[in-house]
């Protein structure tokens, strides 16, 4: 088996290319990959298209900002493909001044639209939206008597995902509900960078335990910080 | 009789719909609330579409474990036997027809079944999460809201103007003056909650109701 590479933060971060597409694991935060967020502000790349569950937590009142929230602030996504952005004021600021293009994803259709993306499917079908603004430029089918939309796949250039540990071979273990959308994210990008917070040797996870498989990984990172 | 609002009194008649076993995903907001007046010995199963069934109680100052959070963000437990998934299970569960009650919030829902509480244009946006997914599969559609909006005027529509959560999906309102079976295209006065008489809530509501 072969070890893949330990990169430094910011040497992952570089692997970014701007204009590119990046998924970002997580749910408002919890399974984020913080420390990866943190080294691609630092690096500022620009002009990215993010899918991602959310834009974490941006409240004008308090001024918290958590996980990708820092990236949105930082004015680096053109795009957002995103199922939620009500914590997150200044994503909402930027979609009603027209500043960013924000398409609203159901969460059932976004987790499916990448698992489509990783697994070499044309599309899904699915009653999610029927007769709502979500229908509008889709393509509807009519089987067995009910109304689906086909709802295309989604793919990235690279995705950072979080797992709690890792061997050094890339096989992935994630904890909680910090799992959410980063196994589906790692089957769907170019290129897949997991921050976790433990490597062990090769041989030493349980090959029954392992939520993703080695081969989707390409490089793995060390979380550095856990706050958000 | 005078109105006052109440959210209890919606939490509490949504709980008496449960049996034990049932499998349940509980919105943010109001229909949390629900979680606080389930009766002695009635064990549902809550889901939380972040990846968990069994979801438990808040954790404990100091017992919390930062990886295991609800729908909101929010540090919780997970019940002895429950189990963490990732989203495209979760919403599988939830598209699939294994949830067998979802309680929504609402902005407006109207007599047709239309459900709208995702976005305000212009002014609110905050998306529609899981809600689409969870209306377009759970068993029973449950919407749970105060009767008036701070406005004074009535959420029960003739037609949502909002743009829709879900077209023709929701089952049953619950409000602070009563339980609507929606049905046909009308609202189904079943029984009434808090003070007001059925003709008081037919006269302060904008909407067909057949008490």
């Amino acid at each position: 088996m072969i070890a893949k590479p330990i990169l430094s933060a910011s040497d992952a971060a570089s692997l970014v290319q701007d204009a590119g597409a990046i998924m970002l694991g997580g749910f408002l935060g919890c399974g984020s990959p913080h420390t990866l967020i943190h080294a691609l502000k630092q690096a500022g790349t620009r002009n990215l298209s993010l899918i991602a569950c959310d834009t974490g937590i941006h409240d004008f009142r308090t001024g918290r900002i958590t996980s990708q929230a820092h990236l949105v602030q930082n004015r680096q996504f053109r795009r957002l493909s995103v199922s939620h952005i009500g914590l997150n004021q200044e994503t909402q600021r930027q979609l009603n001044a027209g500043e960013t293009e924000v398409e609203l994803v159901p969460m059932g259709t976004l987790a499916e639209r990448i698992r489509a993306g990783g697994a070499g499917l044309g599309g899904i079908l699915t009653p999610t939206g029927a007769g709502t603004e979500v229908e509008a430029g889709k393509q509807i089918i009519e089987a067995g008597g009910q109304r689906y939309l086909l709802e295309l796949p989604l793919k990235a250039d690279i995705a950072f995902v979080k797992a709690r540990r890792a061997d050094r071979g890339g096989n992935l273990v994630y904890h909680g509900t910090a799992r959410n959308f980063n196994p589906l994210m790692a089957t769907a990008a170019t290129i897949v960078v997991a921050e976790v917070e433990e490597i062990v040797e090769i041989g030493a996870l349980d090959p029954d335990q392992v939520h993703t498989p080695f081969i989707f990984v390409d490089f793995l990172v060390l979380a550095g910080r856990i706050e958000s | 009789m005078e109105y006052r609002e109440d959210k209890d009194i919606i939490a509490r008649r949504i709980a008496r719909f449960l049996k034990a076993g049932d499998v349940v995903n509980l919105g943010i907001g109001l229909p949390t609330l629900v979680a606080n007046h389930m009766p002695e010995g009635v064990e549902v199963i809550l889901q939380s579409e972040n990846g968990m069934m069994g979801l438990g109680p808040a954790a404990a100052p100091g017992q919390a474990d930062q990886d295991i959070t609800n729908a909101g963000g929010a540090l919780v437990t997970l019940r002895a036997g429950g189990c963490f998934f990732d989203s495209a299970t979760s919403f599988g569960i939830i598209r699939g027809g294994h949830v067998d009650y979802t309680v929504l919030g609402a902005l407006e829902v109207d007599q047709q079944g239309n459900l709208a509480n995702y976005m305000v244009p212009g002014r609110m946006v905050p998306g529609m999460g899981g809600a689409m997914d969870l209306t377009a599969g759970a068993r029973v559609v449950i919407a749970a809201a105060l009767h008036f909006e701070p406005s004074g005027a009535s959420r029960l529509r003739r037609r949502c103007a909002l743009p829709l959560t879900a077209s023709g999906k929701v089952d049953w309102v619950v409000t602070d003056l009563g339980l609507f079976r929606v049905r046909d295209g009308r609202f189904h006065l079943t029984e009434c909650l808090g003070p007001c008489p059925p003709e008081w809530v037919v006269a302060h509501t904008d909407a067909d109701i057949v008490v």
